[in-house]
């Protein structure tokens, strides 16, 4: 066990855990943040995304012991941001989720790619949302509800 | 239709019976709608008042004005969260923005009303309760009227009803919530009218789900969320062969972790495992990945796929257990061997995966227990869990979880799942032990949709059109040996495996099907839209390939072949070729339609795609979708059902879609070897178009995967010049 001080969401919080534990995990069980989901464990379905110094990341597979000091944001606190909080009214107002399990990590991507790109072409929407796995298949109003949320904020 | 779930062996489920029955069905329910049942406490708000209105089991008027209403299925996906409450309260005349929706416990009043279980499957959700939920909403509407009434010393006829307030003569009025507590205490009325379409203000109209803030902002629980003080998280490690048993543990390096509690064999439905318990999950992964087990693999079939395939191939060549025999079973010999067609085809094992891991949480406190559980055979679970634990089921309280997903994978007849949870939670009397599923443990953990080998041979008529058909299917039964099969296995044919062939609505004058059943050490389970996945892929490639042969358009050809009954399909059919005329005649270069059509589960669905070649896999452009499923109760669920199950059915075309066994184990271990598809395998767009319908509505959820998989291979056989006969599609 070790201790760690990690920046999440804009606060301080220190856990302490086995230096292998995965981001995801300290989130979940440690911060009881379970917004973050688990899906897969080894980065193939995007369900853990988070924002590791503004990058989505696959939070399943870094561990706590790399993080230092970069700055984390979750789907907690993605609707802060402006980009965040319009990504999600789309998807609301779009209707996109069914089970909903994958959504956040659907959304953190979403929000990663419309920060560096406000007006993505259909290849942009596939490339940077193409790890990210629905089950439910609900890509036709993802991508729906990303080219609206970039109508919104243009 | 009441049914009730007594025993094993007394299980009044008839799947395949309730395709086709009306909802009227569910008339007797509400007989027991008004037993007092003690779990409901929590519905009140503290110390709970003598009467909670109505008292029922399934609404609830705050005096805060909200009205809870009960949902009796699981959500998970499918949307019954919105249209189960949006039929109660359009009946009920209650103001939408203030509906809460819950999803019910497991009890009695809560069971499917045709089904008599509480489960969701066979797309039965709105089918089966419609009726169900519009007498529950006119009932509580009259209650409120009555208790209206009395106060003002008026006649029930001359009050109305509007947006959560009852309005009565000389500008009366008063809400609903202010007239909860009177109106529990009014008799239940026997009878009410039902309103007429017309005026219906929630039904059919696109109504969002009540759900989605919660799912966007990461505050929706699902099971695998569940936190509860002093809880333990258990993982379990099972043997690399179904039914092996552990020989020896050697655990020292496991139990070395911090948090590590415990490490212990268990029982499993076939053989043994070793459970793991920890504080936290990623202990108790690190344990089990540490543990040395030994396994006694002796005595159980070690499944091989090829060799499999072999067997079935050769099964597929002989006459199984008949489903149905019509016609001059000679026919086929009067037609001259230039005019006959043999097909074979291969269907392999496939996973559900569905994205949140199975889990199941359990509290044993011994004489009672408490479970949460994103369940869709609750009633099933529950038992047992009961009787894993030495109690009855009314002893365990069974919270139904919000589930990420299950395609049919969280509806098993044996609970393995919730019987694990249960022997663990035993050894932890009084603390609650989340057991958690690894998506490794999903892959490999079996329950799939079989493997299955189909042997066609048509014979052609001088119209074009299959005067003989010889059909026969090779398939694990999905209930052989359980409760389920004295109803759902005729004749030694279970018929989930030839629904979609045996009852196909092509008119076919000689037709014989027959299926073998193998017994294989995997397994099965339904997997969304069960039979249909394999059915509607032969059905629909064959027809295609005789129309193509009969150089016959093939939507017309359908028409010609699709029985006179057969109103659904027929109704769908044109409005699909309505509404894709324009861009199916100007297609790019490079690309091709693909047409195919099926009914199933009541719902009659047709189906158009564009697709080329990229990258050496199908691209799907464009789908374009009609359906007849009745009256829509939610067309934006609806457009959403179809768009997202057209996708789910590409799963079987994905180059790694497949679950394959070499020596006993499971080839695939996780997303990277099981590869469902990512946004990029999935249809651009998927335009959705409903045929206007009065009649009963019928089912959404699994209607839509059977068309997507022959439509897109009918496509690439049009560009490639080839038919594709074999499952997954490995090359193009």
């Amino acid at each position: 066990m070790a201790t760690y001080q990690l920046n999440v969401n804009g606060q301080h919080r220190e856990v302490n855990v086995d230096p292998s534990t995965p981001l995801l995990w300290v989130l979940r069980e440690e911060l009881k943040m379970t917004g973050t989901k688990y899906g897969c464990g080894i980065s193939a379905c995007g369900a853990c995304t988070v924002h590791l110094a503004g990058i989505a990341t696959r939070s399943c597979v870094v561990p706590v012991s790399l993080l230092g000091d970069r700055p984390i944001i979750t789907i907690e606190a993605i609707g802060q941001d402006p980009v965040g909080r319009a990504v999600q009214d789309a998807w609301v107002d779009k209707d996109v989720v069914q089970c909903g399990y994958c959504q956040s990590g659907q959304i953190m991507s979403a929000v990663a790619l419309l920060k560096a790109t406000p007006k993505p072409t259909d290849t942009n929407i596939e490339e940077s949302m193409g790890g990210n796995l629905c089950r439910c298949a609900t890509y036709v109003r993802i991508r729906e509800a990303i080219n609206s949320a970039s109508q919104q904020l243009k | 239709m009441q049914a009730s779930f007594k025993t094993d062996n007394d299980l009044n489920l008839n799947r395949r019976g309730f395709l086709r029955v009306s909802t009227a069905a569910a008339g007797g329910l509400l007989i027991s709608l008004y037993l007092d049942l003690p779990a409901f406490a929590h519905v009140g708000t503290q110390a709970p008042p003598p009467k909670v209105y109505p008292p029922n089991a399934f609404v609830h008027v705050r005096a805060d004005g909200k009205i809870v209403i009960q949902v009796n299925r699981l959500e998970f996906g499918q949307g019954v969260q919105t249209s189960l409450p949006m039929i109660l309260a359009d009946e009920m005349d209650a103001d939408w923005s203030q509906v809460v929706a819950e999803l019910a416990p497991a009890a009695d009043v809560y069971k499917d009303p045709i089904f008599g279980i509480q489960m969701v499957g066979g797309s039965g959700s709105i089918a089966h309760s419609f009726q169900q939920y519009r007498e529950l909403g006119a009932k509580t509407r009259a209650m409120l009227i009555a208790a209206a009434a009395d106060r003002w010393h008026v006649t029930s006829d001359q009050c109305r009803t509007e947006n959560s307030v009852v309005y009565g003569p000389g500008n009366r009025s008063s809400r609903y919530a202010e007239l909860a507590n009177d109106a529990a205490r009014k008799p239940v009325p026997d009878k009410v009218r039902l309103k007429n379409p017309s005026e219906f203000r929630l039904i059919g109209k696109k109504v969002r789900r009540l759900d989605s803030r919660a799912k966007c902002d990461g505050s929706q629980k699902f099971g695998l969320d569940l936190d509860l003080p002093g809880m333990k998280v258990a993982v379990v490690a099972h043997p690399p062969v179904f039914g092996g048993r552990v020989k020896s543990i050697i655990d020292n390096d496991a139990r070395s972790i911090e948090g590590v509690r415990d490490v212990f064999e268990i029982p499993l439905v076939k053989g043994s495992g070793v459970a793991v318990v920890a504080d936290k999950f990623w202990t108790a992964k690190q344990a089990r990945d540490r543990l040395k087990i030994d396994w006694d693999l002796s005595g159980i079939e070690h499944a091989d796929s090829s060799q499999l395939w072999t067997r079935y191939k050769e099964l597929a060549r002989t006459t199984g257990n008949v489903a149905l025999a019509r016609g001059d079973n000679k026919a086929m010999e009067s037609i001259a061997a230039t005019n006959r067609i043999v097909a074979e085809y291969e269907f392999p094992y496939l996973a559900h995966t569905p994205m949140e891991p199975l889990n199941t949480t359990i509290r044993f406190d011994g004489d009672a227990a408490e479970a949460w559980v994103p369940s869709q055979f609750q009633t099933m679970d529950q038992m047992a869990i009961a009787q894993v634990l030495g109690l009855k089921p009314q002893q365990v309280t069974f919270h139904t979880e919000f589930a990420g997903g299950g395609f049919g994978r969280r509806a098993v007849i044996d609970s393995h799942v919730q019987r694990e949870a249960a022997v663990i939670a035993k050894r932890f009397r009084g603390t609650p032990v989340k057991l958690i599923w690894t998506r490794e443990d999903d892959v490999r953990g079996g329950y799939y949709r079989p493997m299955h080998a189909h042997r066609v041979e048509i014979g052609i008529g001088p119209d074009g059109l299959p005067a003989a058909w010889r059909h026969v299917i090779v398939g694990q039964s999905l209930v052989a040996g359980t409760p389920f099969a004295a109803m759902m296995i005729k004749n030694g044919v279970d018929g989930t495996v030839v629904e979609g062939v045996e009852d196909t609505s092509y008119n076919i004058p000689s037709f014989h099907v027959s299926a073998h059943h193998p017994t294989v050490n995997v397994p099965v389970l339904w997997w969304r839209s069960v039979g249909n996945t394999h059915t509607a892929f032969v059905m629909e490639t064959l027809i295609d390939e005789l129309a193509t042969r009969a150089k016959i358009d093939p939507i017309a050809y359908r028409r010609k072949l699709l029985k006179s009954d057969a109103k659904k399909l027929r109704g769908a059919l044109d409005l699909m070729e309505e509404k894709s005329a324009a861009w199916r005649n100007n297609l790019p270069k490079g690309h091709a339609v693909g047409i195919s059509c099926h009914e199933c589960f009541g719902t009659g669905v047709a189906c158009a795609v564009d697709v080329s070649i990229e990258n050496k896999r199908p691209k799907i452009h464009r789908v374009t979708i009609a359906v007849d499923c009745g009256l829509a109760v939610n067309p934006l669920t609806i457009e959403s059902q179809f768009q997202g199950g057209v996708a789910f059915g590409v799963t079987q075309l994905m180059a790694k879609g497949a679950i394959t066994f070499k020596d006993g184990r499971v080839e695939q271990r996780n997303f990277d070897g099981y590869t469902p598809p990512y946004i990029v395998d999935a249809p651009v767009t998927v335009d959705v178009h409903i045929v206007p319908s009065t009649e009963a509505p019928s089912g959404c959820g699994e209607p839509p995967v059977p068309v997507i998989s022959p439509a897109v291979v009918n496509a690439l056989a049009k560009l490639r010049g080839k038919r594709y006969r074999s499952l997954p599609l490995v090359n193009i």
